[in-house]
């Protein structure tokens, strides 16, 4: 129970590794839906396991070197130094590498325990980060050219393309996988391997010892990682260097695996050997690099006008500020585990506390001799001579490390200056540019406000437009029916009169005659002097007011009747209509329609409606 | 994944299949028109039949292409751009089939002397069709050969519209017995024959513009 606890803090490392690097291997596929999530996580998680527990003792044994960390509260805390530093500065938007984190943890506890540090191994280290990259960045042309000229020389239907673009995803991301776990398996349960020993299980055929059992437990949480978490991120990966196709993703992620597996394999270093190349360094390198690294590779080949170059800037910052703040993470926590919680950190720490104890005991044994017996003074010097041999010994031991922990220290503190000078910079680019956010927030707040009022201003006069306009169509409907009925009035009349005169040329009668024209005349007086048209008319002025007045103003020699035309046409009346109602043949409202538009000099392409309607 | 392998089998057939439709459909309809002008009645009422069945052949086909690139995401990427190719040359048994129908409808009456430009205005007008065929067929295969089998497509299409053009000059400056509604009914016929080459164009625009596009 006790060994799942100190666990925890490389399961979480692990957890988060999962989440983030699924998406170097999967993330464009999934991105671009060429594979579901379910079926990239699955393949994921098997085969990182498979690298894990197969080819993951490489680079362990390397981070070894770089510092054993032979205690648990020690690997505990070097890990959780290390998880905490990734979730900071992920936090804080800087680019940050698992791999780089927990060799700045191990550093920090090597100073922390006064443990030397190899420097070759450091060295061989930071130039896999180097190299790392570009690698990828080769591997990454040099497949990119292949892959063009195979699909340049084969014919393949577009949708078979497609089906192989999927299965070579699926296999160089399985590959991918299996080379991530094989390689950062390293940086989750490196430093527990010292200090965890396991019983060694056996199936009959196959053996897990210690180190692959943890690593399995390892592999699990990157599973777990890739399959709770990744999903996010691999919708959103792919476009934040440069956007790639589908066939570009299978070379960056096979360049990708192809540079972990190489750094992680052991056999492939012993061949490197056996043919007289020097041996290749099992490490531990950061995927994110590579990935970086291949996809600028291929925008370089391209021509490089896609690459966003400031984001190699962010890269060497995470070479430099990750082991740093790792390493003084570290170094702070293991003082508070080693003093507040009183735990066994390892390492040369509980050396120099039995030294102290060791140095100072014989000088009261000696003066006790001396004080009480003097025959045993020989057996006392002696001692003394013994336990100042073993002092001198320890002296010479440590003199030598302490010389390069000077060195390294001051390097350290330069370094961790310019770092701290980089990230004030940084903090105070992304304060600046929340300041320019919240500066644009507030002026498009100010504009959404006058906006706002600006749609409500428009509103209400869009209801009032609307209410003026149907009380317009109400008048305007008002008037067509008064003018309708006029219409209706005078064709009844005008029929009657058709009728007495037809009545009138059959009788002989010549009292009924004189009756009968008599009845003719009414009607026709009636005709002509109608009331109701009258007030029709009057109705009209009223309503066309202000149109009769601009028309006044605008055209000063205008008469009545064109007036009256005017505001009859203006309810979209014909001409037979308005002649029914003015008492006159539509071929008079003809002519006075020609008139008027003499008048109003209205251009015979227009209508002569629409002019008025439009005044 | 053995799934799939097989519905792309199919759509692989489909989509010639459709292709084949549509190019049958272009040499059905060239045919027609040169019964109609012929006045073989009975052969042009059989290519009327002739391209209504392709035409739905073709329709039902594309519906069916659509739903396998949407039911397995298929090239998920660039599917609408393939769907909207596939829709332009939709487009051109679509014309083919209401043309055909407007000379069944319309029933213009095509002057003597003007038979063989209408002839031969639909004989080029179909061949800039025919050369974009081949040209969707190899999108599929090689993008890359694309654009060199297009200079047909325009070539074919700037000759239509050459032809169109006399043909318009002739009605409406030499035939001065033709009623002046007849010259407008053929004016639009000669513009009903020239949309089959202007559609064939903006399928060989759209297609230059994929390949550049498939290729990485």
């Amino acid at each position: 129970m006790i060994i799942l606890f100190f666990l925890s803090s490389g399961l979480f490392l692990g957890w988060s590794l999962g989440a983030n690097d699924a998406a170097n291997i999967f993330g464009t596929a999934v991105g671009t839906r060429m594979l579901r999530f379910k079926t990239a996580a699955i393949v994921a998680s098997i085969f990182v396991i498979l690298g894990a527990v197969i080819q993951g003792a490489g680079a362990s044994h390397t981070l070894g070197k770089l510092g054993s960390v032979s205690t648990l509260a020690a690997a505990f805390t070097v890990a959780l130094s290390a998880a905490l530093t990734v979730y900071w500065m992920t936090r804080m938007s800087l680019p940050v590498s698992t791999s780089q984190a927990i060799v700045g943890a191990i550093i920090g506890w090597n100073f922390y325990t006064n443990n030397p540090t190899d420097i070759s191994t450091l060295t061989k280290i930071v130039s896999t980060w180097i190299s790392g990259p570009i690698l990828g960045g080769v591997f990454a042309v040099l497949l990119f050219m292949f892959v063009k000229f195979t699909i340049r020389k084969t014919s393949v239907h577009l949708l078979f393309k497609d089906i192989f673009i999927r299965y070579g995803l699926l296999f160089v991301g399985a590959f991918g996988a299996y080379s991530l776990g094989a390689n950062n398996i390293a940086n989750v349960m490196g430093v527990f391997t010292g200090a965890i020993n396991l019983p060694i299980l056996n199936f009959g055929i196959i053996q897990f010892d210690s180190t692959q059992q943890l690593f399995f437990i390892g592999g699990v949480a990157i599973a777990i990682g890739i399959i709770t978490y990744s999903r996010h991120v691999m919708k959103t990966v792919g476009n934040t260097l440069m956007p790639l196709t589908p066939e570009a993703a299978i070379v960056v992620v096979l360049s990708q695996a192809l540079v972990l597996f190489i750094f992680s394999s052991q056999g492939l270093s012993n061949a490197f050997q056996s043919i007289g190349l020097p041996a290749i360094p099992l490490v531990p390198v950061s995927s994110s690099q590579i990935v970086i690294g291949s996809i600028i590779g291929i925008g370089i080949y391209k021509g490089g006008k896609e690459i966003k170059y400031n984001i190699l800037g962010g890269i060497s910052l995470g070479w430099v500020a990750t082991p740093i703040v790792a390493g003084i993470m570290a170094f702070f926590m293991l003082f508070f585990v080693n003093n507040v919680f009183k735990q066994d950190v390892g390492g040369n720490r509980i050396l120099i506390a039995n030294t102290e104890i060791i140095s100072q005991s014989p000088i009261v044994v000696v003066d006790s001799t001396i004080q009480l017996k003097d025959s045993n003074s020989n057996i006392s010097q002696s001692d003394a001579q013994i336990t100042n041999t073993i002092t001198e010994d320890n002296e010479k031991d440590i003199l030598p490390h302490n010389s390069n922990s000077i060195l390294l220290l001051i390097a350290i503190i330069i370094l961790l200056v310019s770092v701290l000078i980089l990230l004030y910079k940084l903090k105070q680019k992304n304060k600046k540019s929340r300041f320019n956010l919240r500066q644009t927030e507030a002026i498009e707040n100010k504009y959404l406000i006058k906006i706002n009022q600006l749609e409500e201003n428009i509103k209400d006069k869009i209801t009032l437009q609307d209410d003026l306009g149907k009380e317009l169509k109400f008048r305007q409907s008002e008037m067509v029916t008064m003018a309708m009925s006029i219409i209706h009035k005078n064709e009844f009349l005008d029929n009657l009169k058709k009728e007495v005169v037809k009545i009138k040329s059959g009788v002989k009668d010549h009292d009924i005659r004189v009756q009968l024209n008599k009845l003719s005349l009414m009607i026709t007086q009636d005709l002509s002097i109608d009331r109701d048209r009258e007030k029709f008319q009057m109705h009209i002025n009223k309503q066309n007011s202000n149109f009769i007045h601009r028309l006044e103003n605008e055209y000063p020699s205008m008469t009545d009747n064109e007036k009256r035309l005017a505001s009859l046409l203006r309810l979209n009346l014909s001409s037979k209509e308005i002649a029914s109602i003015l008492n006159i043949s539509p071929k008079s409202v003809e002519m006075n329609r020609y008139r008027l538009r003499k008048k109003l000099k209205v251009e015979p392409k227009v209508n002569l409606t629409d002019f008025i309607r439009d005044f | 994944m053995s799934l799939l392998y097989k519905n792309v089998k199919q759509l692989v057939f489909d989509i010639d299949e459709f292709i084949d439709a549509v190019e049958q459909g272009v040499l059905v309809f060239k045919e027609g028109v040169v019964n109609y002008i012929n006045g073989d009645k009975t052969s042009f009422a059989d290519k009327i039949k002739r391209i209504n069945r392709l035409e739905a052949t073709a329709d039902k086909l594309q519906r069916k292409i659509d739903d396998e690139f949407y039911r397995h995401s298929i090239l998920p990427q660039n599917a609408s751009d393939i769907e909207g190719m596939l829709d332009k040359l939709d487009e051109i048994i679509d014309i083919s089939k209401d043309n055909l129908y407007q000379f069944d409808d319309e029933i213009p009456t095509i002057p003597k002397e003007l038979k063989s430009d209408f002839i031969r205005l639909a004989d080029t007008s179909v061949e800039s069709a025919m050369a974009v065929f081949p040209a969707s067929r190899t999108f599929f295969r090689e993008p890359l050969k694309v654009k060199e089998m297009l200079s047909k497509v325009y070539f074919y299409e700037k000759e239509t519209d050459k032809i169109a053009r006399n043909i318009k000059r002739k009605l409406f400056h030499d035939m001065k017995d033709l009623d002046h509604s007849q010259k407008i009914h053929l004016r639009y016929f000669t513009l009903h024959i020239e949309t089959i080459s202007d559609k064939a164009e903006s399928l060989a625009d759209l297609l230059s513009i994929l390949a550049l596009k498939m290729s990485i």
